[in-house]
């Protein structure tokens, strides 16, 4: 199951390099991760999305991560009511995109042209994770070039 | 003030007494320094061995250890000995030195990532890069080594760091808003715990490491007789329970006594203290203590329900939880029928092994009578294998912080220079160093360092010509197929007394007494190579993976 962890951090080197070898030593990828300062900027808030094959690993996992000393707090939203965000840019062919498609698009989805010339489009979008899931299966028949994402962010409600 | 001199000045502040080490070209400044203060400094002849002395230095004394090593080679000599404190919780100082911070990452000479490498084998650890982050980072590390759950921590401090200069200005206290360790057991749940004691019938209290790590011995005392229910304490918790009392029914696990591992199997509830659950002492995790409610005492959060399913979890410190439960138990369960049962046991199957044989020596019966000849009062270090087992199955220790040996990490080589730390911290103690002869090959060299300093260690080689441990389980499970197990041993004698180091050599079973009164007479060091049995086993035996009541040879 995935799990979103959110944790808050100091602001220094090698606090990531912490928090990332506790998932490497165990075999454990992180699906997305996002790292920035909070309003206090001696604090950073960390966002990662695993994916955990055993419950009780990942508990210990967190267990783990709370007990890093330039670890301030540990939350996994997993079961909580959050909201969730994550930025997409995407490089389109252009033949393969076409104006309509686009306007299709943008009935249901809030994406917006960056640029367009007469080889590609570069496309940004903002969604949750259900929107941007959405998104990627409507893109199946374009022909991407690129496709560079920022990994989620989340705040709870 | 120099970075060099201020770390100096930083380790006075906290009352640093000695120092293990070796120098190099990274630590030059600091070694500079070094050359004018109070601190005794004892050069080993390895950088593993100046780990390991400041961890029996810090077992032996509860104070941290200080070790110093250069960079590159020298701070990855120490890093066995760093993760030999983190598996036992042992609070020592690293302090390595590293390159010019303008070569950093640059493939410079002697250069390696040292807090990359120490990541997962210490606490924490620490880069200086300013020399103003330097006495504050110091008092931070003896801080974090020394409180909640300790453990190692290290200093990286460039060489460029060390020449910089600033003012002193040595922080009083210290302020950590993301370490927050919780010392007091929740009342709730100390509650939840004085009710199932009170309703048992067969309990039995299982102390380990963490009970000598937060001085409760005493308090351990009051509440088994209180409760009047029998202690096993692990490896680690040895002599955190008096090895004599009516009520001690020895060690669990894999070589633990028939009693110790009967008792666990037959439990309805297991008070576990300081302990951590590890597999040599669980055995078959799903055949352990299947009938117990479990209690279980930790100051670590990640200790609990990590290997065994927990019933009443209470995270904090072993003495406070200790007072708290002594408080809150009004009523002592009766246990008396239970005690009856667990005396059958220990009448039944004692541990024992069989008498010599041609005249013959067997390993336990110099560890006997080591204790007999020191009254129990020695500090014995132990290397890892046989030799560690038979000094924890026959030595009895009736004090905490007498017996050091690398529990979790299991590491060969740790006794002779843990011994030598013991002994700079403990001059007034006899302190012992039971090893095999595989092991203290692993640190032989510290014969220099013994001689040099005269640390009069009392080094006891139980030498069977074998990796004894690792043929025994070739013998066991591998149709005695001894691959890379026999040793062709050096002279040991002759070795020792190369390094100017009184050495003897004891053959049969009637010369032992008199060889271990010689070496307590001796003013310095010895090193005993005692011919023993050499397929001798160490049983009672646990096979891996199996429950702890399915014991070989000890049954019988």
């Amino acid at each position: 199951m995935k799990h979103t962890i959110q944790a808050l951090v100091e602001n220094k080197f090698g606090v990531l390099a912490r928090i990332a070898s506790l998932f490497s030593a165990r075999g454990y990828n992180i699906d997305s991760l996002a790292v920035a300062e909070t309003q206090d900027p001696t604090v950073s808030c960390i966002t990662m999305v695993v994916n955990a094959e055993d419950e009780r690993v990942l508990e210990q996992i967190k267990k783990q991560l709370n007990k890093l000393i330039d670890v301030i707090k540990v939350v996994d939203l997993t079961k909580k009511e959050y909201i969730d965000r994550e930025l997409l840019l995407i490089k389109i062919n252009n033949t393969s995109l076409t104006p309509e498609k686009i306007r299709e698009l943008k009935k249901d989805l809030e994406l917006e042209v960056l640029e367009e010339n007469k080889d590609y489009l570069i496309i940004e979008f903002l969604g949750d994770h259900n929107q941007v899931r959405h998104l990627l299966s409507s893109l199946k028949d374009t022909e991407v070039r690129e496709l560079v994402r920022t990994g989620k962010i989340a705040i709870t409600k | 003030m120099k970075g060099a001199q201020i770390l100096i000045e930083s380790l006075l502040k906290e009352k640093v007494e000695v120092i293990f080490g070796y120098p190099g070209g990274a630590v030059l400044p600091l070694f500079d320094k070094l050359y004018d203060t109070p601190i005794k400094f004892i050069l080993t002849r390895h950088e593993q061995a100046a780990a390991h002395a400041a961890d029996g230095y810090a077992r032996s004394t509860g104070k941290a250890g200080v070790c110093v090593a250069t960079s590159g080679p020298g701070a990855t000599n120490l890093t066995t000995g760093i993760a030999t404190a983190y598996m036992d919780s042992v609070p020592i100082i690293a302090i390595t030195g590293q390159v010019k911070t303008s070569l950093i990452g640059n493939d410079a000479f002697q250069e390696a990532d040292v807090t990359g490498i120490t990541r997962s084998i210490t606490k924490h650890n620490y880069l200086v890069k300013d020399v103003k982050d330097l006495a504050s980072t110091v008092k931070e590390a003896f801080y974090l080594a020394s409180s909640g759950r300790p453990g190692p921590v290290l200093i990286d401090l460039p060489v460029d760091v060390q020449l910089q200069e600033t003012e002193l200005n040595y922080p009083q206290t210290i302020h950590l808003r993301s370490y927050k360790p919780t010392y007091f057991g929740h009342p709730g749940q100390i509650k939840k715990a004085a009710k199932a004691i009170a309703q048992a019938k067969k309990p039995v209290i299982l102390a380990g490491g963490g009970i000598t790590i937060s001085s409760a011995s005493s308090l351990l005392l009051e509440f088994a007789e209180k409760i009047n229910t029998p202690v096993i304490t692990t490896l680690m918790g040895l002599g955190c329970f008096p090895g004599e009392h009516p009520l001690y029914l020895g060690m669990p696990g894999m070589h633990g006594t028939v009693y110790a591992n009967m008792a666990l199997t037959e439990s309805d509830l297991l008070i576990s203290i300081g302990c951590r659950f590890d597999d040599r002492v669980t055995g078959r995790v799903d055949a352990f203590a299947p009938g117990a409610k479990i209690i279980h005492v930790d100051i670590d959060p990640t200790s609990i329900s990590k290997n065994i399913k927990v019933d009443i979890p209470i995270v904090g410190d072993a003495k406070n939880v200790l007072s708290s439960l002594l408080e809150a138990v009004k009523t002592p369960p009766s246990t008396s029928a239970w005690l009856k049962r667990l005396e059958e046991y220990k009448k039944k199957y004692p541990l024992k092994y069989k008498k010599s044989f041609q005249g013959k020596i067997k390993p336990q019966y110099v560890v006997e009578e080591i204790y007999a000849q020191t009254k129990g009062e020695a500090i014995i270090a132990t290397e890892v294998g046989q030799n560690q087992m038979w000094a924890a199955q026959f030595y009895k220790f009736n004090e905490p912080r007498h017996f050091l040996s690398s529990g979790g990490l299991g590491t060969m080589g740790y006794g002779f220079p843990a011994a030598i730390g013991a002994q700079v911290g403990n001059p007034e103690r006899i302190v012992f160093d039971i090893a095999g002869d595989g092991s203290i090959q692993m640190n032989i060299q510290e014969l220099a360092t013994v001689a040099t300093y005269n640390i009069p260690v009392k080094i006891a080689i139980l030498n069977n010509h074998y990796l004894g441990m690792v043929r025994q389980w070739q013998e066991l499970f591998y149709k005695r197929r001894y691959s890379a197990t026999r040793l062709d041993n050096p002279d040991f004698v002759k070795v020792a007394e190369g390094y100017k180091v009184k050495g003897m050599r004891i053959t049969k079973e009637k010369d032992v007494k008199k060889a271990i009164k010689e070496a307590l007479t001796h003013q310095g060091p010895v090193v005993m190579d005692f011919w023993v049995e050499e397929e001798e086993n160490v049983f009672p035996m646990v096979p891996a993976g199996e429950a702890i009541n399915r014991m070989i040879g000890g049954m019988a």
